[in-house]
């Protein structure tokens, strides 16, 4: 293992300070996917900053009624805050449905959006990986790809993003606000981004994953109100029954007034090199009968733009079974 | 959470004891039990393996000298500077893998090869140096590709292992059969994955080489080592207090021979532990198997033709067999009867002895076609197995020393529910869920290997044991405290067990399922002349009265007959057709297994193997990339074992099964409890959804596929 220096940071401006300073740098937050990388040689930087110190701990409420949720606040936290657990139960499901409790203990917002892929050959240093090494290729094309990606990705790059939480967020139209030391004489800067652009199409860059400027602190992560969240249900398939990355997970939330569909919200996890919004499921179903037929219509819908690979295919099913057992369970008015 | 019976059937006759908690269970929840990589030295150096990144070639001469200068880094051992080892011997498992004579010559048999050992102050810095040591090839074709149609695939055989065994007329006996069953199973590379790594620390001591090990038996790797350095067996000593799980795969491996090498250029202790992605490529694994079987059955269910061919690979440097073939020799009959296991050699590491080392292979591809051939005929699985028990071995003719399967399958079928079962597949739903019941027979060799023990009147009026037994989280420290107390007539508390010391001389492994039935034969054998010995009178002096044993004599006049420990799978899931997940909800083992010494770490054992299975059939396998030739996901994160959601209630428990002629009684549990539970789930599999799975594991994206032929299938 590498040398590398550990510095506790306090303020927001004290970390992007140090980051713009340093560029080889990494935030640390819960450290659970960050320092495993670490050890197998994947991430070696120069310099942690733990930030996981910093004041972004807390879950409010907006004056608008949505929620604003820090960016060091652990996935336990979020999972058992009760606003979360009434007005985005989708969210909560989601959360604890991946890692462990200890790992959710330490595991925090920020961290978890910018989780690195699983893939196998992302994860072993001594085989190509154009995430890793750009250029290098991608064996997981011609390889093993059975939990990569069907939609969005390219030759460059299959692999899948990792998060759950991130598919409940993309489905709830969550923004993420970060801080950098751009501002006037490395002032501190604000910005966000929705989840629709935080993350990069994979094209010919899959190293570049996300839009956030270089150096930039997540401070947080802002959910809008959406009343039609408070009827939402996060449904993850994995190969055993716990402690497993998603092969294929779907969140949903769904407004039905006599027998129609008025609003719905869907996204699919462990498809996409990001969580995937599932706009044109949701464009169909809009004003259509709330019904299996319907369900499996828009989910064709989604699915046509589907690349498979040789062996991923079963994914397309996956998918459309997900979508409709989901969708008629809040349809039947089951809201967990 | 796993949940075991207390004990509704009476203890089988003969069986000793009340459940005992481990001796040294306090010292390992407390965290005082020192493990192989924790036991401290002074002036300790630490050894860090660099692997070969490609899977077939040659090395070019390595270029030390960036690495020397790193931090801390004392040395660099490579094919061009470590000393000479030598493998022309015969060990206890015949001549050594190549695999563990590391920096013998610049091949490369297969990726993740030891081409370089560096050692440094820290673990650290000889992490660091091995991850920046450049080793360049000369880089080969290679051919890792495992499959049924193996053009160059061999029977390798001999006089003491037949690979083939066949007699009658396989295919006139087929043709005259009103049920044929011929279909093909497959198993995936499985990995051993105990949760401690392996870990050796070698000094030299006295003149003596030491080792403080993590292995299944510290005289076995004193005898290998000594031949592969040209020592004295005398003068090498190997200590193995506790292991933290092996399964087959702690003998020896190239850690300790780097170890060796490393303490005795630098004449300093030195430690080398592998990591979990090292261990998926130095310790030994399950073979892939691709097997098929052919069965022909009068209507009745009585076979005329039994025919298991299974095909593993090997490396290109050794040849290993995992011989799945060789169930059906002692669990069913037929008239025409042909068994084969055949082997293809592979740009691959060696694979090796891994739990039920070919039952658990074979019974899962013979336990499936025996399922498939009870639904041809129309019979219940259990009787169709009833009308096939044979009188006697049906390739050796040897009688049966005891043969308690039946007795299994009634006392199971009896608690499980059997009766009540709807042989109809296909028709339980609850909910979203189909629910499905499937029952396989399992069936282990009961053998035992010659070993030494000695056994101390102490002044104190306590008793110490002494053998070169392994606990390898088995309770065999334990079982063997219990047996002692019996032959000496005293309570357990009085006798102390000293174990994992090769200075204790001679002794079996743990493994074989062999381990408590020969410590416990040598152990007795000894306490009984002991005993004898104190009822004649007379003082304890102060070193103690020690009384030997050796049980080759005994063991040579054991009468010749089959003898094998049994048991029958049962096994409930519940099957999600729409996202593919299998969900195990319940297994019953009932298991005839002779004497019983410790019922508590008995069914830790048989629940632990039936937890195998549920990994076996469910979740276990290791993709290998064809064009790299690695493992890919190779850790826990990529390598899938069942975790505690996915064992909800697994019972275990025991008939009696005495066998009078048997001088011990113990059958050996270590290796049973994992035989047939592949079976019972897929065959569970088959009865919830109507479709056959031929393939482990059952991944979700296999039931999907399958739903989806079945559908296109009722379309077309």
């Amino acid at each position: 293992m590498r040398e590398f220096g550990y510095q506790r940071v306090f303020d927001v401006s004290g970390a992007v300070a140090q980051l713009a300073a340093e560029p080889g740098a990494r935030y640390l937050g819960g450290g659970t996917n960050l320092v495993d990388l670490m050890k197998t040689g994947v991430e070696r930087p120069a310099r942690l900053v733990d930030v996981s110190r910093l004041p972004l701990g807390r879950i409010e409420t907006r004056e608008d009624g949505g929620l604003h949720i820090g960016a060091t606040v652990t996935n336990s936290e979020l999972a058992a805050h009760p606003e979360v657990r009434s007005r985005y139960p989708a969210l909560t499901q989601a959360v604890l449905a991946g890692a462990s409790g200890q790992l959710r203990n330490v595991a925090t917002v920020g961290g978890n959006l910018l989780q690195r892929t699983r893939c196998g050959y992302f994860g072993d240093v001594t085989q190509p990986c154009n995430k890793r090494e750009p250029g290098s290729g991608c064996p997981a094309v011609a390889g093993e790809h059975r939990n990569h990606a069907i939609l969005g990705a390219s030759e460059h790059c299959v692999a899948v993003h990792p998060s759950d939480m991130g598919v409940a967020l993309a489905a709830f139209d969550a923004v993420v606000t970060y801080e950098t030391a751009d501002g006037p004489g490395g002032a501190p800067s604000r910005g966000e981004l929705p989840m629709a652009d935080f993350y990069l199409p994979v094209g010919s860059t899959p190293h570049v994953e996300t839009a956030l400027p270089s150096g930039a602190l997540i401070t947080g992560v802002t959910l809008p109100p959406a009343p039609v969240a408070a009827h939402s249900r996060y449904r993850k398939v994995r190969e055993r029954a716990s402690y497993a990355f998603a092969i294929g997970s779907v969140a949903a939330a769904l407004d039905v007034r006599e027998g129609s569909v008025h609003e719905v919200r869907l996204a699919f996890g462990a498809v996409a090199s990001r969580p995937w919004r599932a706009r044109e499921a949701e464009r169909v179903l809009t004003g259509a009968p709330a019904d299996a037929a319907g369900f499996a219509a828009a989910a064709d819908a989604e699915l046509a733009a589907a690349a498979p690979l040789s062996g991923n295919g079963y994914k397309v099913t996956l998918i459309r079974n997900l979508v409709v057992a989901v969708l008629t369970e809040l349809s039947e008015g089951a809201s967990r | 959470m796993t949940t075991a019976t207390t004990g509704t059937t009476p203890p089988a006759e003969g069986a000793h004891g009340s459940p005992h908690t481990r001796v040294e269970g306090p010292e390992k929840v407390t965290g005082t039990a020192r493990y192989a990589g924790d036991v401290p030295f002074a002036e300790l150096a630490y050894g860090w393996l660099a692997l070969s990144t490609v899977a077939r070639g040659r090395v070019r001469p390595v270029d030390t000298a960036s690495v020397l200068a790193m931090p801390g880094v004392l040395a660099v051992l490579h094919h061009g500077n470590a000393p000479h080892v030598n493998t022309d011997y015969a060990g206890m498992l015949g001549p050594p893998d190549p695999t563990i004579a590391v920096f013998q010559n610049d091949r490369v048999p297969h990726r993740g090869w030891p081409v370089a050992l560096v050692v440094a102050e820290t673990s650290e810095q000889a992490r660091e140096a091995a991850e920046a040591l450049v080793v360049e090839y000369e880089e080969e074709p290679h051919d890792v590709a495992f499959d049924a149609g193996r053009p160059d695939a061999y029977a390798p055989g001999g006089p003491e292992k037949p690979d083939v065994a066949e007699k009658g007329d396989l295919a006139a006996q087929l043709a005259s059969s009103a049920a044929v069953v011929d279909e093909e199973y497959t198993t995936p590379e499985e990995h051993h994955s105990p949760m401690e790594p392996h870990a050796a620390t070698a000094r030299w001591e006295g003149g003596r080489l030491e080792l403080v090990d993590s292995n299944q038996g510290s005289a076995w790797i004193v005898n290998e080592l000594a031949k592969l350095f040209s020592l004295d067996p005398s003068s090498v000593r190997v200590r193995s207090e506790h292991v933290g799980g092996a399964f087959g795969s702690k003998g020896v491996r190239a850690h300790q021979v780097a170890a060796v090498m490393a303490a005795t250029v630098l004449q300093r202790p030195v430690r080398v532990v592998l990591t979990r992605r090292q261990m998926f490529t130095l310790t030994g694994y399950r073979s892939p198997t691709a097997q098929r079987v052919r069965l022909g059955a009068d209507a009745d269910g009585r076979l005329r033709a039994l025919e298991h061919d299974s095909l593993s690979l090997t490396s290109t440097v050794h040849e290993f067999v995992e011989p799945s073939a060789g169930v059906a020799r002692v669990m069913y009959d037929a008239t025409a009867h042909r068994t084969a296991n055949r082997l293809v050699r592979l740009d691959v590491p060696t694979p090796t002895f891994m739990r039920a080392p070919g039952e658990a292979p074979g019974s899962f591809a013979l336990e499936s076609a025996l399922d498939e051939l009870a639904e041809q005929c129309g019979l219940d699985p259990i009787e169709l197995r009833a009308r096939n028990e044979p009188e006697t071995g049906p390739v050796s003719g040897l009688p049966f020393s005891t043969r308690n399967v039946l007795a299994c399958f009634r006392e199971g079928a009896d608690r499980f529910g059997w009766a009540e079962r709807d042989p109809r597949p296909g028709i339980r739903r609850e909910g979203h869920l189909l629910i499905g019941t499937g029952t396989a027979a399992a069936s282990f060799p009961s053998r035992a290997i010659p070993s030494t023990a000695a056994v101390t009147a102490e002044q104190d009026g306590g008793f110490t044991v002494r053998i070169t037994a392994a606990d390898v989280g088995t309770g065999a420290r334990t079982a063997l405290a219990l047996v002692a107390a019996d032959a000496l007539g005293v309570p357990t508390d009085q006798v102390r067990v000293r174990i994992g010391d090769s200075d204790f001389g001679q002794a079996m492994i743990a493994g074989g399922s062999m381990g408590t039935r020969s410590w416990a034969w040598a152990v007795t054998a000894a306490a009984r002349d002991l005993r004898e010995q104190l009822a004649l009178g007379g003082s304890v002096p102060p070193e103690g009265i020690t009384v030997r044993s050796d049980t080759a004599a005994a063991i040579g006049a054991l009468t010749e007959t089959e003898r094998h420990a049994y048991g029958a799978q049962f096994a409930e899931v519940a099957v999600d057709t729409a996202t593919g997940e299998v969900r195990v909800r319940r297994m019953l083992g009932i298991f005839a297994a002779g004497r019983i010494v410790n019922p508590l770490t008995a069914r830790g054992q048989l629940v632990g193997g039936m937890i195998w299975g549920i990994s076996m059939a469910l979740h276990e396998e290791a993709a290998r990339d064809d064009a790299s030739g690695a493992t890919v996901g190779a850790d826990f994160a990529g390598y899938h074992v069942a975790a505690n959601a996915d064992v909800p209630h697994v019972e275990a428990d025991w008939v009696t099964d005495v066998d009078p002629d048997d001088p011990v009684g113990i059958k050996g549990i270590g290796e049973i409890g994992i035989v047939g539970a592949a079976a019972a789930i897929a065959n569970a599999v088959w009865h919830a959804t109507g479709v056959r799975h031929r393939h482990l594991p059952i991944r979700p994206d296999r039931i999907l596929r399958a739903e989806e032929d079945r559908a296109g299938a009722r379309r077309g």
